[in-house]
């Protein structure tokens, strides 16, 4: 068993594609190191409880408020933070639905959808609702949201055919 | 962020993990088993969790186990809350962990972490109240209990000692059940008062949180909503006298209020078994 009397630890990150080397504290929040250290800035803090989603990021294809997760957990693991996303369907019908208006929910709410519909090719009116509820936004209301992931669900479904 | 660091450790059997704790320990640390970590983030900010020296226990294999045997479920207290309820293999404990926080946040709350915590509604605990449930437990031994009698308002856990699995009668898994979880609003948050039920050999069986600060289960609550002689509203109103105290009494709803909530929710119940089950 390895203890060390420093708390910082050199660890390698998968961020969006790359391998980014990064000094963490075991304390540190995912969301701390992603904006402070990696300069990821567009994954957002708002409540740090856990209750907003601002913060939500996608590791190992799950949604995952990075509030909640500590940094050391994440070696190995795969991220996708909104910067990683590039041009993806449900950034499109974001806009093409006007489901935004100050956009500081916006990343959350967009690595939450784009979660929903890579994991979810299905997802039912009940489900669409359920995952939408993790995330708060204090501007739209969320019939545009769910619009555009309706709308990418419609149309990776006639891709299909 | 938190106000404090800690050594972390992540090991990859139960026989490591105790002897990591026991090892701290001896080095005058104050070490904690986790699961999701959630709450250690969540209680740490507020200086209401300390610790220097965290065991991560999601590496364990036995602790992220989720397997039907012959006669038993299996469920490791790793897995998180979403895990569960996407194999569905214990539809209350599904429509439970359902109601517990939201769908991103359950992706990293676990089994564990919700039974184990400090928060007072510990949802999760209830299916395995009311079915014929065991823990595992690791320490210096490795322990098998009836879930009823290892929790008493708190899963009784010796020092160094950390939950591995919940263990169900396979019996028990598809039994007529109820899961109603009330709010103050919306549909995401702590209950005012959720109420899970089973109903087992024609017996209705009742698990509440949200009512006091500890999940529980109250037999003689119970014999009086069994009572067939007497009307649904008598049963209910000799069943109150049975709730344990304290009742809490905060911004979410007064003491009254959730006494009230209570009632009309034991009423939804019964009623809904009377008129077919679900
Ligand atoms: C946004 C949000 C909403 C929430 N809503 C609800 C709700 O509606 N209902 C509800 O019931 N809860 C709710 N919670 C609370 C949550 O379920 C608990 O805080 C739970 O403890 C988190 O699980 P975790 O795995 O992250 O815990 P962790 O942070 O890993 O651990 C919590 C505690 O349990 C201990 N522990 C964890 N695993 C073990 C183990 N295997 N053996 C021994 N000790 C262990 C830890 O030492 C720590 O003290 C909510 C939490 C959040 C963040
Ligand atoms: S900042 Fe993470 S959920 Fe609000
Ligand atoms: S668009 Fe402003 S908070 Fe959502």
């Amino acid at each position: 068993m390895k203890t060390s009397s420093s708390p910082f630890r050199e660890v390698s990150l998968h961020v969006n594609g790359e391998i980014k080397p990064v000094l963490i504290k075991p304390s540190d929040t995912l969301l701390y190191i992603l904006r402070v250290k990696l300069g990821l800035t567009g994954s957002k803090p708002g409540c740090l409880n856990g209750d907003c989603g601002a913060c939500t990021v996608n590791v190992d294809g799950m949604a995952m408020k990075s509030c909640l997760m500590f940094a050391i957990e994440a070696p190995g693991k795969r991220i996708i933070t909104i910067e990683g996303l590039k041009g993806t369907p449900i950034q499109h019908a974001f806009i093409k639905e006007f489901a935004f208006q100050c956009g500081y929910c916006t990343s959350g709410f967009i690595m939450n959808c784009y979660s929903l519909v890579e994991n979810y090719p299905d997802a039912n009116d009940e489900l669409i609702t359920e995952m939408l509820e993790s995330n708060i936004c204090r501007c739209t209301g969320y019939q545009e949201i769910e619009n555009a992931v309706k709308s990418v669900l419609s149309s990776n479904k006639n891709l299909e055919k | 962020m938190l106000s404090f660091d800690f050594d972390y450790h992540a090991p990859s059997t139960l026989k490591e993990a105790v002897s990591i704790y026991q090892i701290l320990e001896r080095q005058g640390k104050q070490p904690l088993f986790y699961g999701g970590g959630t709450e250690v983030l969540t209680l740490g900010r507020l200086n209401l969790v300390y610790s220097d020296a965290l065991i991560d226990i999601k590496n364990i294999p036995e602790c992220r186990v989720q397997m039907l045997t012959d006669k038993h479920l299996v469920l490791g207290a790793a897995l998180t809350l979403t895990a569960l309820t996407e194999r569905n293999l214990f539809p209350l404990l599904s429509k439970t962990a359902r109601g517990v926080a939201d769908h991103t946040a359950r992706n990293k709350i676990t089994l564990g972490g919700n039974i184990c915590g400090e928060i007072f509604y510990r949802e999760a605990v209830l299916p395995f109240l009311l079915t014929d449930s065991y823990a595992v437990i690791a320490g210096n031994e490795i322990r098998t209990v009836s879930f009823d009698e290892v929790f008493n308002q708190f899963l009784q856990l010796g020092k160094g000692e950390f939950l591995v699995q919940l263990i169900t009668n396979r019996n028990d898994l598809r039994l007529p059940q109820f899961h109603i979880k009330r709010r103050k609003q919306w549909n995401i948050g702590y209950p005012l008062v959720t109420v899970a039920s089973i109903k087992k050999a024609g017996t209705v069986r009742i698990a509440i949180s949200g009512l006091c600060p500890f999940p529980f289960r109250s037999k003689k609550l119970e014999e009086a909503l069994n009572n067939n002689d007497i009307s649904i509203e008598s049963r209910i109103n000799e069943a109150i006298q049975h709730v344990p105290s304290p009742i809490l009494h905060d911004v979410e709803g007064s003491d009254e209020y959730r006494i009230f909530v209570l009632k009309n929710t034991l009423q939804d119940v019964l009623e809904s078994y009377q008129g077919g089950e679900s």
